[in-house]
């Protein structure tokens, strides 16, 4: 008994060391994560003159004039509105396409299906940069340039196969005899679809909806190239401040950091499907 | 779980069919048309056949950047895939320290490209970024905007920081699933701690990482707006990689005919490794439906 009482306390102390090492790598990891975004931060709420003349690791003068700039002037805020406009029209149109398609692909076999998926795939693998002049062209062509419902289609590109990837992902988590007694109950397919199965899947699609809108909300090659002013997006709003009026630091910071908290914000209720979401629904 | 055939179901893939066949085959096909033609103007185009093909086959400016691509996805996926393993095996297994270190870690991911972007050109810059300045303080001489050593090295760490959070949450999604009774068994044959990680958690982390490796080399294969906004493909050429250089190609220099040719070969490339990957996959989800 003894020896064995001495063996786990020695288990024990050698358990304990590695145990704190790996909280060490933990806390200096997310300190390499956290130190950029502070930085950002920290220039945020500096004036110009104390960002250019001094080096300071915190504010020492805090000032909030950055933030007020930006909320009062239409030119920053409206980039807000816009993305919003596009990256909300975008997760819609996304969802309510993937769904049944979901549903096709998670309870039946047909002709071409396993094509079908892949090939959705190989849409979201499709560099953006392939398809920037031609979208250009095809909406400038049907006059939608310039408009939100352009940025939201051609977010489709990538979110309508993600969105189809996510949710076959959950769908086949939910057992099939559901379906065929809400079938032999005399429910139409309609019916039990929105009644019974998309309540069933509800976290699903909300996390598919998240992602859809996390994706579309940090893309800035398309919806800069289909935009010019009205749908303008606050990403091209920062790239383009940045080349023309010199470098107003402060703006420039206090615009990242307004962009980063909508996913700050949300993160927290869907933080045990993130890697679900970016696996495509395949974890 | 056991499908039933069912053609019906297309009616049911349509609206995905339609909305994707809208912004994706009709803008392909205007590339592939454009690639084939040629054009002085006006909307008049004569056929060119693969002239263009050949042309891009044989350029420098495409072969320099696309082996300056390759070694970016290689040199992070070298250091982003075990950096991200060993974070996740350093996670904490539950509790409320578990969630806060997912939420930390997904930060970065949830940033908007041009932000981190903007992030690491305010960090690097040696008059206002806390790392340009203090480098510059312990006398080493760095500067991003002139160095090409220092402008990759940038790009490599804001690129490190952006995305291996997301190997490490994907291993950390396969680490979960491993049942207790594995360890137990491993500490009864008195199993090192690598052997476990060899033998144990290693397999298990198998799918995920396959994933994990799959995702970063496409988003790496076709990284643009990154190192656009830190460094803008200079200095000189020296990061512009392949979607950059498209891009500079087709909507600066408006060369359509070589820009689609160019595409073309970029797609059908990625098209490629992704059907290999998927390959892979789908043979390890049946490895383990037969378990």
């Amino acid at each position: 008994m003894t020896t064995a009482a001495v063996s786990a306390t020695a288990r024990q102390d050698r358990a304990m060391p590695r145990v704190r090492a790996s909280a060490v790598v933990m806390f200096l990891y997310i300190v390499f994560l956290l130190l950029p975004i502070y930085w950002l931060l920290n220039m945020s709420l500096k004036t110009n003159t104390e960002i250019l003349s001094t080096f300071t690791l915190w504010p020492r003068n805090l000032t909030f004039a950055n933030y007020h700039t930006i909320l009062t002037d239409p030119a920053w805020y409206m980039g807000y509105v816009n993305s919003i406009i596009y990256v909300v029209m975008n997760t819609v149109i996304s969802i309510t396409v993937a769904l049944p398609a979901a549903y096709a692909f998670s309870r039946y076999t047909f002709m071409g299906d396993k094509h079908l998926f892949f090939w959705l795939l190989t849409n979201r693998m499709a560099p953006a940069a392939v398809f920037a002049l031609p979208f250009f062209q095809l909406y400038s062509s049907v006059g939608l340039f310039d408009t939100h419902i352009a940025v939201a289609l051609a977010h489709c590109l990538f979110n309508v196969p993600l969105a189809v990837w996510i949710l076959e992902g959950f769908m086949r988590g939910v057992p099939k005899e559901i379906d065929e007694t809400a079938y032999i109950d005399g429910y139409s397919f309609g019916r039990f679809f929105i009644r019974i199965f998309m309540p069933l899947i509800a976290s699903g699609i909300g996390v598919a909806a998240f992602f859809c809108f996390m994706f579309s909300w940090v893309e800035l090659l398309l919806s800069r190239t289909l935009t010019s002013v009205n749908a303008k997006p606050i990403a091209a709003t920062m790239t383009r401040t940045v080349s023309a009026s010199g470098m107003d630091w402060g703006v420039l910071a206090a615009a990242g950091v307004l962009t980063i908290v909508p996913g700050a914000i949300v993160i927290w209720f869907v933080r045990n499907y993130i890697a679900k979401g970016f696996a495509l629904g395949r974890v | 779980m056991e499908k039933t055939v069912n053609h019906k179901a297309w009616f049911l893939v349509l609206p995905v069919l339609v909305l994707v066949a809208f912004s994706a085959v009709i803008p392909l096909m205007t590339v592939v048309n454009y690639s084939v033609n040629d054009t002085f103007g006006n909307n008049e185009f004569f056929w060119n056949g693969l002239d263009w093909f050949d042309e891009m086959i044989h350029s420098d400016r495409l072969w320099a950047a696309f082996w300056r691509q390759v070694m970016f996805s290689a040199i992070i996926l070298v250091i982003e895939v075990p950096l991200g393993i060993f974070i996740a095996l350093n996670m904490p297994k539950k509790g409320i320290w578990a969630s806060v270190c997912l939420v930390l870690m997904a930060l970065p991911l949830l940033i908007p490209f041009n932000v981190v972007g903007t992030i690491w050109q305010i960090f690097g810059r040696v008059d206002i970024g806390l790392l340009g300045h203090t480098l510059q303080a312990l006398g080493i001489d760095y500067n991003y905007v002139n160095d090409p050593i220092d402008a990759w090295a940038t790009i490599i760490i804001m690129d490190v920081w952006h995305w291996t959070s997301l190997v490490a949450l994907l291993c950390y999604a396969g680490l979960q699933s491993i049942p207790q009774a594995y360890y137990q068994a491993a500490k009864i044959d008195q199993a090192s701690r690598w052997k476990v990680f060899r033998y144990i958690e290693l397999p298990k982390m198998k799918g995920v990482l396959l994933i994990a490796v799959l995702l970063r080399f496409m988003d790496s294969f076709m990284i643009y707006t990154e190192p656009f906004v830190v460094t803008g493909g200079g200095p000189g050429n020296s990061t512009t990689f392949l979607s950059i250089d498209l891009v500079k190609m087709a909507v600066g220099q408006f060369d359509l005919g070589p820009a689609a040719a160019f595409s073309i070969m970029y797609f059908l490339v990625i098209m490629l490794i992704s059907w290999v990957f998927y390959t892979v996959m789908t043979s390890f989800d049946r490895e383990d439906a037969q378990k």
